[in-house]
């Protein structure tokens, strides 16, 4: 657990962050330090086991039939990274607690900040590849919400969107690039991966996974040519650009290529991949710093050319490159941190970043100068200071792959030189020069502890520039010996090695870097030069931009083109694809064996003529005589019902005539809101000929579908039927369901989850009608009362519904339907109580006893029905889901799996033996649920002409009477 | 008997294909309607037409080859309650965009002719 805990207590830190108050700044930053701190504890933890060798693995079962684990790892490399992480984060939340205002969303930033840290912990803990890159996004998706942390700046808006595109995709094609991985080693597993490298580099695939692990690592390390998010990203507060943009997230990349080094270094596509990458970025991130006005602008292209000479010595590859690699890593992070928080001061002091406004302020900022100056000169590499050590290294790697003829890489290492002396000495320029006060903020010295961060990275600095065997080594040892273990070289941390080439190279870099600087200062007015000579023309930022805009351009093009709103045309295209794609798919239907087909009943075929007719007429009528098209269609349910019937079926049938019943109701409530319509003929118009052709293509597909249906379903119907379960339910129903009913026992009791999923679908499409009804608003033309109630010679339109049925013209059905009621309640109990063994059951039973409150409705209106009788439908519906619920939970009180059924043996006096399955309680659940159901959309329908009557007459929709009635 | 039973799913999918590619809302509810008559007519089919072989059981011992297909008709059942359902919503639907666009029209706007 203690790995583990090292990337859960950030992400919880986060989350607990995210519900502080707004002004509880102090107490954020006590939490995130507290997180940090213990993290480094833990890790501190860790350092005897990880010193003596050992990797440390905790595994979490996550989807083992797929191989994937979580598996948390910890080696030299991750180790070192973990305290470099952690460090940083540590002296970066010391710093955001005085940088940022008090005025900011402080809680918000604290939990990306601790989001940030838990996902880049997990990045380096990582122990599964496809994990990695989980936690790989995660970091993509923190930063996107750190950069845009003042979402209020378009700035910030748009460099957050450019760096997550760039390296989210990145991390689509790294996660491409690991499942080939694991495809070739056959895991996911680190370890494994790690071990098979010469597998990997013999494989067909090799070069795809290379290119796909690359475009990861390449676009988060921001190098050629992706390299153009991160000077964006400086929106971003100067805590995160110090933490993300410097010293960690944009490391990720170079430790990923570091990581996987043993798995796919050692070949000439690595060498000229990730180093061609490398060397161009080196130039032209150093060349485009120089000509930067914005501090944090210089720092960023600044950063930009030393991942570039990380990843340089990683696409060279060898033994020693990589020591130099981690070795600078490790530096950079330490110089830049500082620097980056160094901007971050001079930012809030003087209220400016402008480097041509900047100047002289070693007057007012003395000791930050004094800092400032030190790690500028550590990031030019100025000797007994750590950055000198490893970009000696470099200047040695360079000078060792080119052997004796070939000095171009050596060449490109000087001119990189050069170029970070000329800017490091732009970055301190702001120090020196005449004082002024011409700042937007009169500046002072900062808070002690906003200062004691970089005052700690500087003390760092130069422990390692001095005495780099003491201080880093055993540490550099670690991460080294864990990368490359049998091929860790022999290498020698000191300062001084003698007169030789490296020092050669240096000493030429930087004695160029001064006179470059001074040449354009004097000659090319650096000072106010507004862009970089030569290669500002190839903008990535300009190409992002146009390539966004071409895609936007074209989806809408293309949405405009083959994309429709409107339902007819997308109905269309799916009968037509269900026409098409079906024969195409399966293709001719193989020869089949015939069975023994029933003979046709003449009554059974006179029943489906008039199904048919009905259904054939309903079509034709439904347009303009809505009414009869409503019964007709009832017609063929009626017929669909009895086919049921007939083909051995009977609760099917009993449903059906129920839904049937309900619907038809339901419908003719609903018709009275739709507008008039009166056929053309009486209007005396023309159909317009393209009328007729859309008519006429949608019939033609009308007939083929029709058709293909009725072929299909012969086909079926005379192919002997496969192997199926259903012996399985016949046999078990009665001697373990307790019932005879097959159907209902299969209901209730072998599918009751099924089942239970049902009546919550049914409970929730109720409530969503209820809701959606509250809501309603007739249109104005349908709210009058319609005329055939207002005809004055009439004597029911001077009468209430209630008058209508107590005295009125419905006075004898009134008698019948108000005795009917009990009698259907009596129907529908018994149908309830013989479901499991007869046709029946808790749907049926439930249906009729809606119809049976339906019918009161119809009779009498919604005023008196509900002045007689508390219906209470809510009250059913969660009566009956809890129920059902309770039956499936009982089951775990006796230790058997949700749902399972039990029979009770009752003796009851008079009736005899009872059995009394559990599944009768469910299926009372069930039973409650579908009145429940039915009755709110029934009631919600109902009250809608309640509504529209208390409308004045000529009451427009907003009028304000509208919904003043009682809700449901 | 086959012969029969595949008509009447024919006509009736037939009807209802038409009636979805109309333009009122009202025809669409009816077509999808027949359009359920038929779907749950052929999933009931897949159990093969049985005449007078209910799949009740009178005693557990039983020769399953003498009773219909309980699982289609399981099926079916729950079919026919969900296609109730969304009858019920979509009708919901109809009465609150007529109400709320003015139109009857399936895209809520009179088509522009």
């Amino acid at each position: 657990m203690l790995l583990a805990s090292l990337i859960l207590v950030p992400f919880a830190g986060s989350v607990l962050a995210a519900l502080m108050p707004e002004n509880a700044r102090n107490r954020e930053a006590w939490l995130a330090f507290a997180v940090a701190a213990g993290g480094l504890l833990v890790t501190g933890l860790l350092y005897p086991a990880v010193a003596a060798g050992t990797v440390l693995r905790e595994e979490l079962a996550w989807l083992p039939s797929h191989g994937l684990n979580l598996v948390l790892r910890v080696d030299g490399l991750a180790w070192v990274f973990t305290l470099l992480i952690l460090l940083i984060g540590l002296l970066v939340v010391l710093y955001a607690r005085y940088y940022m205002s008090p005025k900011d969303p402080v809680p918000r930033f604290f939990s990306f900040l601790l989001a940030f840290m838990g996902s880049m912990l997990g990045v380096v803990l990582s122990g599964n590849l496809v994990q990695l890159v989980v936690f790989w996004e995660l970091t993509s998706l923190t930063s996107f919400l750190l950069i845009g942390y003042w979402h209020h700046r378009s700035d910030a808006r748009r460099g957050a969107r450019m760096a997550f595109t760039v390296t989210a995709t990145g991390g689509l094609c790294l996660l491409a690039g690991v499942l080939v991985l694991g495809h070739i080693v056959g895991s996911y597993d680190l370890d494994t991966a790690l071990a098979a490298g010469p597998l990997i580099r013999s494989h067909e695939l090799y070069r795809v996974a290379l290119v796909l692990v690359a475009l990861g690592a390449l676009t988060k390390s921001a190098q050629f040519p992706f390299h153009f998010w991160l000077p964006h990203a400086m929106a971003a507060p100067t805590p995160v650009s110090s933490y993300l943009h410097s010293a960690t997230m944009v490391k990720a990349g170079v430790f990923l290529l570091v990581r996987l080094w043993p798995a796919l270094a050692g070949t000439a596509e690595w060498n000229w991949i990730i180093g061609g990458a490398g060397v161009c970025t080196l130039l032209i991130g150093a060349f485009i710093a120089i000509f930067q006005h914005d501090l944090k602008g210089l720092l960023a292209y600044s950063t930009i050319s030393h991942l570039g000479l990380i990843t340089v010595l990683i696409g060279i590859g060898t033994p020693l490159a990589i020591v130099a690699a981690i070795f600078h890593i490790l530096n950079h992070a330490t110089f830049k941190a500082s620097l980056f928080m160094t901007a971050g001061i001079i930012d809030h002091e003087t209220g400016t970043r402008d480097l041509r406004v900047l100047r002289g302020l070693r007057r007012q900022l003395p000791v930050t100068a004094a800092l400032a100056i030190v790690s500028s000169a550590a990031m030019a590499g100025v000797p007994l200071l750590n950055g000198f050590l490893s970009k000696e290294m470099f200047f040695a790697e360079t000078a060792l792959v080119g052997g004796d003829e070939n000095w171009w890489m050596s060449v490109a290492a000087v001119a990189m030189g050069m170029f970070s002396v000329a800017y490091s000495l732009r970055f301190i320029s702001i120090f020196f020069g005449t004082p002024t006060s011409d700042f937007p903020r009169d500046p002072h010295e900062p808070p002690r502890w906003m200062r004691f961060p970089v005052e700690l990275l500087v003390v760092l600095c130069l422990i390692v520039g001095i005495v780099p065997g003491v201080s880093i080594g055993p540490f550099l040892q670690l991460a080294v010996t864990a990368t490359l273990g049998p091929n860790t070289p022999a290498y020698d941390l000191t300062p001084w090695h003698g007169v030789n080439l490296p020092l050669l190279l240096s000493t030429i870099a930087f004695s160029g870097g001064v006179m470059l600087y001074v040449v354009l200062r004097r000659y090319f007015n650096l000072r106010q030069r507004e862009q970089v000579p030569v290669i500002h023309r190839f903008s990535g930022a300009q190409a992002y931009e146009t390539s966004m805009m071409v895609l936007t351009r074209s989806a809408q093009w293309l949405l405009q083109r083959i994309g429709t709103t409107r339902l007819q045309p997308q109905l269309l295209m799916m009968m037509l694809a269900m026409l098409i794609v079906p024969p195409l798919l399966v293709g001719m239907p193989v020869a089949w064996t015939e069975i023994p087909l029933h003979e046709p009943d003449p009554l059974f075929a006179a029943l489906w003529a008039i199904g048919c007719a009905c259904a054939v007429a309903g079509a034709w009528m439904a347009k303009y005589h809505r009414l009869a098209a409503l019964i007709l269609i009832g017609g063929t349910g009626i017929v669909t019902a009895a086919t049921f019937l007939w083909l051995s079926a009977p609760d099917l049938a009993l449903t059906q005539l129920m839904v049937e019943t309900v619907t038809t109701v339901l419908i003719l409530l609903g018709l009275r809101w739709l507008p008039p319509r009166i056929e053309p003929k009486i209007l005396q118009l023309t159909i317009p000929r393209r009328v007729w052709m859309r008519r006429s293509r949608d019939m033609l597909i009308a007939v083929a579908g029709g058709l293909g249906m009725a072929l299909l379903t012969y086909a079926v119907l005379v192919h002997p039927p496969p192997e199926t379960i259903a012996d399985f339910f016949l046999l078990r129903a009665l001697s373990e369901g307790g019932g005879s009913n097959v159907v209902n026992v299969l209901l209730v009791d072998f599918r009751s989850f099924d089942t239970l999923g049902e009546v919550t679908v049914l409970s929730i499409v109720a409530l969503t009608v209820y809701a959606l009804l509250r809501r309603f608003r007739p249109a104005a033309d349908s709210a009058e009362i319609p005329a055939q109630q207002k005809n004055a010679a009439d004597p029911a339109s001077r009468q209430t519904t209630a008058e209508q049925a107590d005295s009125g013209y419905l006075q004898v059905p009134g008698i019948y339907l108000r005795m009917l009621l009990p009698f259907i309640g009596v129907i529908a109990v018994y149908f309830f109580m013989r479901g499991h063994n007869l046709p029946g059951g808790g749907f049926v039973a439930g249906l009729i006893f809606a119809v049976a409150i339906l019918v009161q409705y119809m009779l009498a209106g919604t005023v008196w029905v509900e002045s007689h009788l508390q219906l209470r439908p809510h009250r059913w519906l969660g009566a009956g889901l809890l129920i059902a619920l309770a039956t499936g939970l009982g089951a775990w009180a006796f230790g058997h799996p949700f749902l399972t059924t039990h029979t009770a043996h009752v003796d009851w006096p008079l009736l005899g033996e009872l059995h009394l399955p559990s599944a009768f309680v469910f299926d009372l659940g069930v039973f409650a649920v579908v009145v429940g159901t039915t009755m709110l959309m029934l009631v919600a329908l109902a009250h809608q002409s309640l509504r529209a009557r208390r409308l004045p007459g000529d009451g427009g929709p907003d009028d304000a009477g509208v919904g003043q009635g009682r809700e449901v | 008997m086959e012969i029969v039973f595949a008509i009447a799913v024919g006509v009736t999918f037939g009807s209802g294909i038409w009636l979805i590619l109309r333009p009122r809302t009202f025809q669409l509810i009816t077509g999808l309607l027949l359009m359920s008559y038929a779907v749950n007519l052929f999933i009931f089919g897949m159990g093969r037409l049985w005449v007078d072989r209910p799949p009740i059981t009178p005693h557990a011992a039983v020769d399953p080859a003498q009773f219909a297909d309980p699982l289609p008709q399981g099926l079916v059942l729950t079919a026919i309650v969900i296609g109730f359902a969304t009858t019920a919503l979509y009708l919901v639907m109809m009465i609150g965009a007529r109400g709320l666009t003015g139109s009857d029209h399936v895209d809520g706007e009179e088509p522009r002719e």
